[in-house]
């Protein structure tokens, strides 16, 4: 028991030792780390937030309006109404006068509501709201409303959203396959860095073999710096990240997010995870780097 | 404590070592003598378990280490202290540290390295340069500081690679008498070497190796006359064609 932690005292001790030493290739190791953790970060930023504009829209964008002609009663539109809330896909259809309608428009004016009170007649049609579940579904639902008879225009945006899908989908994927990339050319990158390092120690590592150090004691200390520079990395990445990310918002300024009706995911959300994945990605790119590097010196 | 039992190594259709014998008891000190290419480093080797035997046995005390698995390979050289014609410190190492690390890697307390490295430090006369790196000390000094760390952990062989050969004259005697002292105290020495006036001042016991087979086992013997018989020959014929 003394004599396992021993050897994680001499371990750690033995990494600290080592990376100061080696400065250059620490530094080294870390800036590459740092960089690839950065453009990772910042596609994974563009991929959460598209998908949080996307997911906005989807919801904005799950009615269909269904306009009534003047002629149709309450009562045949309540047909309609029953009809529809059979259908799948369906969520809930609801009639919608034109005065409440109207009623609705004033709120959204606000203080120039005075403006719709010098109207002589309701310009609106009634209209039933049908809200969906799914999107996917919407298709069938217009096609069944447009067989109803006192029907004066149906509206809705599928394919504004479909539109919007493709992108976000397109985005998605995209990055999904440039992180992967970047993944494997940060091991890469990683590993090349530390098997230098290795590479100008190898008569070092064949010395400790000499005097009897088993495989693990002369890998530890490497493993720990290797680890201890990923955590490192993660940590100044996100640091720069989140300033970044921050800067955008304030730059960019809550105004054009209300006239999208859309919003950017919160930093600190965001952050918290980004520190998280980070950790892993950096002690794992860090860990697997030299574990790599290192095979090669220490088969016996 | 050292056994070999017709022992053969040979690489492809050079041979290292053929068929050979050889028994060296506790608290020897025995120079292991022959031309490069003999197989002194063969026999060394197939010690440390860097190289297989193709046929026979070696015993290091008890142990059969031809059987050893390589995961026991590691404790086979802790029981072995080794030192090299080069030295071989760890360069980003002070003097106390590289000593130290082959008491880490057996996982003592770092309570008991700082106690026992100064005495041993002080043993093999190098207890001022103990914060120095390497470079900063003499060919010898280095020596010096190979077997402090070849003999911190008490081991029963000390196996010297030509540990003087990189040594002028009066620093090899030097350490020759080092080597003698702790030879004293009970450590097998097994010494590869081509200096030949340490041998044959010495008179311990001497292994000549030729082409793989040993040739001569004297139990206090010199470095031996076949040497001299070729180098004369080789002389000889380079005057004769001088002569011409």
């Amino acid at each position: 028991m003394t004599k396992m932690l021993n050897s994680w005292k001499y371990a750690f001790k033995q990494a600290f030792k080592q990376a100061f030493r080696n400065r250059a290739m620490s530094i080294a190791s870390m800036f590459s780390i740092t960089a690839m953790l950065l453009i990772l970060g910042l596609f994974f930023i563009l991929v959460v937030n598209v998908s949080m504009v996307s997911e906005t829209a989807k919801k904005q964008f799950d009615t269909i309006q269904v306009y009534l002609l003047d002629e149709t009663t309450y009562e045949q539109a309540s047909v309609m109404i029953a009809d529809l809330n059979r259908m799948e896909g369906v969520s809930e259809a609801t009639y919608q006068s034109a005065e409440e309608a109207m009623d609705k428009w004033k709120v959204k004016w606000g203080d120039n509501a005075y403006l719709l009170d010098g109207l002589d007649e309701n310009p609106l049609p009634n209209s039933i709201i049908i809200k969906v579940t799914d999107l996917q579904e919407a298709d069938a639902i217009v096609a069944r409303v447009k067989t109803f008879d006192g029907i004066e225009d149906v509206k809705y945006y599928k394919d504004t959203v479909d539109q919007l899908m493709k992108i976000t989908r397109f985005i998605q994927v995209g990055a999904m396959v440039v992180i992967v990339f970047l993944v494997i050319v940060s091991v890469i990158v990683v590993s090349n860095t530390v098997k230098l390092t290795v590479l100008a120690r190898e008569r070092e590592i064949s010395i400790m073999k000499y005097v009897g150090a088993t495989n693990w004691f002369i890998r530890g200390p490497f493993l720990i710096e290797g680890i201890f520079i990923g955590i490192l990395s993660a940590l100044i990445s996100v640091g720069i990240i989140s300033y970044i990310y921050y800067k955008i918002t304030e730059l960019i300024g809550p105004e054009i997010f209300i006239m999208l009706s859309t919003t950017m995911v919160p930093g600190e959300f965001l952050i918290t995870h980004l520190v998280w994945i980070f950790l892993a990605l950096g002690i794992s790119i860090g860990a697997s780097g030299s574990i790599i590097s290192m095979r090669r010196f220490l088969d016996t | 404590m050292i056994t070999f039992d017709n022992v053969t190594k040979s690489y492809g259709t050079n041979i290292g070592i053929q068929d050979v014998t050889v028994r060296i008891k506790k608290g020897d000190f025995v120079f292991l003598v022959g031309p490069s290419g003999a197989g002194k480093s063969t026999f060394v080797k197939l010690i440390l378990k860097e190289l297989t035997p193709d046929k026979g046995t070696i015993k290091l005390k008890d142990i059969e280490i031809n059987r050893l698995s390589n995961r026991q390979i590691p404790k086979l050289r802790r029981s072995t202290g080794i030192v090299f014609q080069d030295f071989r410190l760890l360069p980003q190492k002070t003097v106390f540290e590289n000593v130290a690390f082959a008491m880490e890697i057996v996982h003592m307390s770092q309570r008991a390295i700082r106690r026992q490295v100064p005495q041993v430090l002080s043993l093999v006369g190098i207890s001022s340069k103990a914060n120095k790196y390497p470079h900063e000390l003499s060919a010898g000094e280095q020596q010096r500081v190979a077997i402090a760390r070849a003999i911190i952990n008490n081991p029963a062989l000390l196996i010297a690679d030509e540990p003087t050969g990189n040594l002028d004259p009066d620093t090899a005697w030097e350490i020759m008498r080092l080597l003698e002292q702790i030879n004293y105290r009970g450590t097998t020495i097994l010494m590869v070497t081509h200096a030949k006036d340490i041998v044959d001042k010495m008179e311990k016991r001497v292994i000549a190796i030729d082409k793989g087979r040993i040739v001569r086992d004297d139990a206090s013997g010199c470095y031996g006359a076949y040497e001299d018989e070729r180098l004369t020959g080789f002389l000889g014929g380079v005057f004769d064609k001088n002569a011409k």
